[in-house]
């Protein structure tokens, strides 16, 4: 069932099993088009991956269907064992909250929002509230990437590189096993670019979250542990890094 | 279980902070919308109850009187001879009411009468010197009429007495004789037998609220008018006053079911009145829910604009775990907020536009028209709909803003 070149590792324990997943738009109509041809992986438990391909690979949809943003039209996944095909948008909604945490290129902060109420969005979202526990956590997480001072600005009054920041202690702040990050470095100049993936570098050796990082830049890929690269909807290459 | 709101709460209001001017013109629509709603709920009622005042003030809300005499055709010859007969209606004369004092403690134990009080009226003239004036002659017992129009709350001069010999009239008709309380006025009335005259004192001057019932009007002792009208110990009508004026149908057509007399409610006699006021009221409740469409409409088209506005966000926020349920409750609570905030604005604004008129709009004789207050009951009651407009309003916006898909939206 594994890809040509799959590389799973046993000792990991499986954080998300994909098996023969495919995903087609416009289904039914003569547009149809298949965007993913049966991807099969599994992603342990503390890894960091690149997810590489040319544009048009299939990167972008994938990510979506990990993130639960977007239903597979055939195939199995399963994140810590639970199968997520039979869910509805409430179940896969709650189990995203859970289990996923979302760095986007454009950031996507909410810009009514300060750093520390976007960090503690998440809390807030779940428990009705936020606890000063909850409030004390985001504001280390903060300090943490390097904001210590700028909790209380909005985006708008940060830098490209800040905000990034803002959105990767978003993405950590409840813990999750895995964080999905899509380009985060794509809007970046290359000094904040390399600042953006060694926070990330340090948060996931410091939190053991597991990564799965869509990247263009092959710089950037080669620092990670582990890279699969897609094409035309297809895994080309999975690799460890020795 | 409030705070677990929290999140919806605060993101609601976020999102109305954000929008600024739009926020600002809605709310603002929202007051004017509720100021108009509750003033002219303010105003109607006010003007409603005035007249009713007025008119109910003077007269009883049910009258009994004795039935009219009728004259019934002979009946054909059963011989087959042809009878040739001509049937002329009866002239009415004043008629007792059969047995109205019997009557009177039945009347009083019903629990929807408050008050009962028998009259003898009848037309005459009162005369003094050279002045000759035509009157509605009423011979009451003051303490039970008293019930029935609030009379001594009437008196604009004098003290409210009907003792032997003594009388009560108009402001008007006092004018136009000349007289003053304490003056004495000959009374004339017509019965079967010739004319009867008595003098009376004049021991108080009243304004019945009706410029023309204040030319007319002479109350007397009940004892007094038997004998001019000619109808010694009887009683032409019973007036009662009722607990809720607007019972006064359901009781009379109770009561010509069960005694053989006239009843009529004040509804009978005033049909013309109850017509507008029916109209009156449908208009407003119209222009009511025209206005509260108009609000619906209103808060219903910002939200629409704010979730097109809003769907990046509205994609973020799904990503990062909210929930549908989550979303749609963001924007419902945006409408409830515009909609209450509105609300408050407006039942202000509607206070400033009575105090305004109150003040400021004045009748010909200088005074206030009528007094208009709102009601703290129909302001809440006000209120209470114009946020669950609000609510309501949101609702379509809610729900398309509730089915966005997250992966379109964080893209859009």
């Amino acid at each position: 069932m594994n890809p040509p070149g799959a590389a799973t590792n046993p000792a990991a324990t499986p954080l998300i099993e994909l098996v023969g997943i495919r995903k087609s738009y416009n289904l039914g109509q003569p547009t149809e088009a298949e965007v993913l041809h049966g991807i099969s992986f599994v992603l342990g438990r503390g890894e960091f991956t690149a997810l590489i391909g040319p544009s048009g690979s299939g990167k972008s949809t994938l990510l979506n269907v990990i993130g639960l943003l977007e239903p597979a039209t055939a195939g199995s996944y399963r994140i810590e064992g639970h199968e997520v095909g039979g869910l509805d948008d409430n179940g896969l909604t709650l189990r995203r909250r859970s289990a996923l945490g979302f760095i986007f290129q454009f950031h996507h902060l909410l810009p009514a929002f300060t750093a520390l109420e976007n960090v503690t969005l998440p809390a807030l979202m779940r428990e009705g509230r936020v606890t000063p526990q909850r409030r004390d956590h985001a504001r280390a997480v903060l300090a943490e990437v390097g904001l210590a001072k700028a909790m209380d600005k909005r985006p708008g009054e940060l830098s490209g590189g800040m905000q990034q920041r803002v959105a990767v202690a978003r993405a950590l702040v409840m813990q999750p096993p895995l964080v999905l990050a899509d380009e985060p470095t794509g809007n970046l100049d290359r000094a904040s670019s390399d600042e953006v993936f060694a926070l990330m570098r340090r948060m996931h050796a410091e939190f053991k979250t597991s990564f799965l990082v869509v990247t263009h830049d092959p710089r950037l890929a080669q620092r990670c542990d582990r890279v699969i690269e897609l094409v035309d909807g297809r895994i080309e290459r999975d690799e460890r890094s020795a | 279980m409030l705070h677990g709101f929290g999140f919806e709460r605060l993101v609601a209001v976020r999102f109305l902070r954000e929008g600024r001017m739009q926020t600002l013109l809605i709310i603002v629509g929202v007051a004017a919308g509720v100021a108009v709603v509750a003033y002219i709920s303010a105003l109607i009622s006010g003007l409603q109850s005035n007249t009713l005042e007025k008119t109910l003030g003077a007269q009883a809300h049910v009258t009994l009187s004795a039935q009219d005499d009728i004259v019934v055709a002979p009946a054909a010859s059963a011989s087959g001879a042809v009878a040739m007969a001509q049937t002329q209606p009866r002239a009415q004369r004043p008629r007792s009411i059969a047995n109205w004092a019997a009557l009177v403690p039945l009347l009083e134990a019903m629990p929807a009468v408050a008050a009962v009080s028998p009259m003898v009226s009848g037309a005459g003239l009162a005369q003094r010197g050279e002045a000759t004036k035509s009157i509605a002659l009423m011979g009451v017992d003051l303490d039970r009429y008293d019930r029935i129009v609030s009379l001594r709350s009437k008196v604009v001069d004098g003290v409210a007495r009907l003792g032997p010999g003594e009388g009560i009239i108009g402001r008007e008709l006092a004018a136009d004789l000349g007289v003053r309380v304490g003056d004495r006025v000959n009374i004339v009335a017509g019965t079967i037998d010739g004319n009867v005259s008595d003098a009376l004192r004049v021991t108080a001057l009243v304004d019945l609220g009706v410029r023309e019932l204040n030319r007319r009007t002479v109350i007397v002792p009940l004892r007094a008018a038997q004998s001019l009208v000619g109808l010694p110990g009887g009683a032409t009508h019973i007036d009662l006053a009722l607990v809720d004026v607007w019972a006064a149908p359901t009781l009379a057509a109770d009561l010509s079911r069960r005694f053989p007399y006239e009843v009529e409610s004040w509804q009978d006699t005033n049909a013309q009145l109850v017509s507008a006021l029916n109209a009156q009221s449908v208009s407003t409740g119209v222009i009511r829910a025209v206005v509260m469409i108009v609000v619906v409409l209103g808060i219903a088209s910002v939200l629409v604009v704010s979730v097109v506005q809003k769907r990046h966000e509205i994609g973020i926020l799904r990503a990062m775990g909210a929930t549908r349920g989550q979303i749609l409750r963001v924007f419902l609570l945006q409408g409830a907020i515009v909609g209450a905030i509105g609300s408050v604005l407006g039942v202000l604004l509607a206070m400033v536009l009575i105090w305004a008129f109150s003040n400021f709009v004045r009748g010909s004789d200088g005074l206030p028209l009528f007094a208009i207050t709102l009601a703290p009951g129909l302001a809440l009651r006000i209120a209470a709909i114009a946020t669950l407009c609000g609510v309501l309003a949101a609702v379509a916006p809610a729900r398309r803003a509730a089915a966005l898909d997250p992966a379109q939206a964080i893209r859009a």
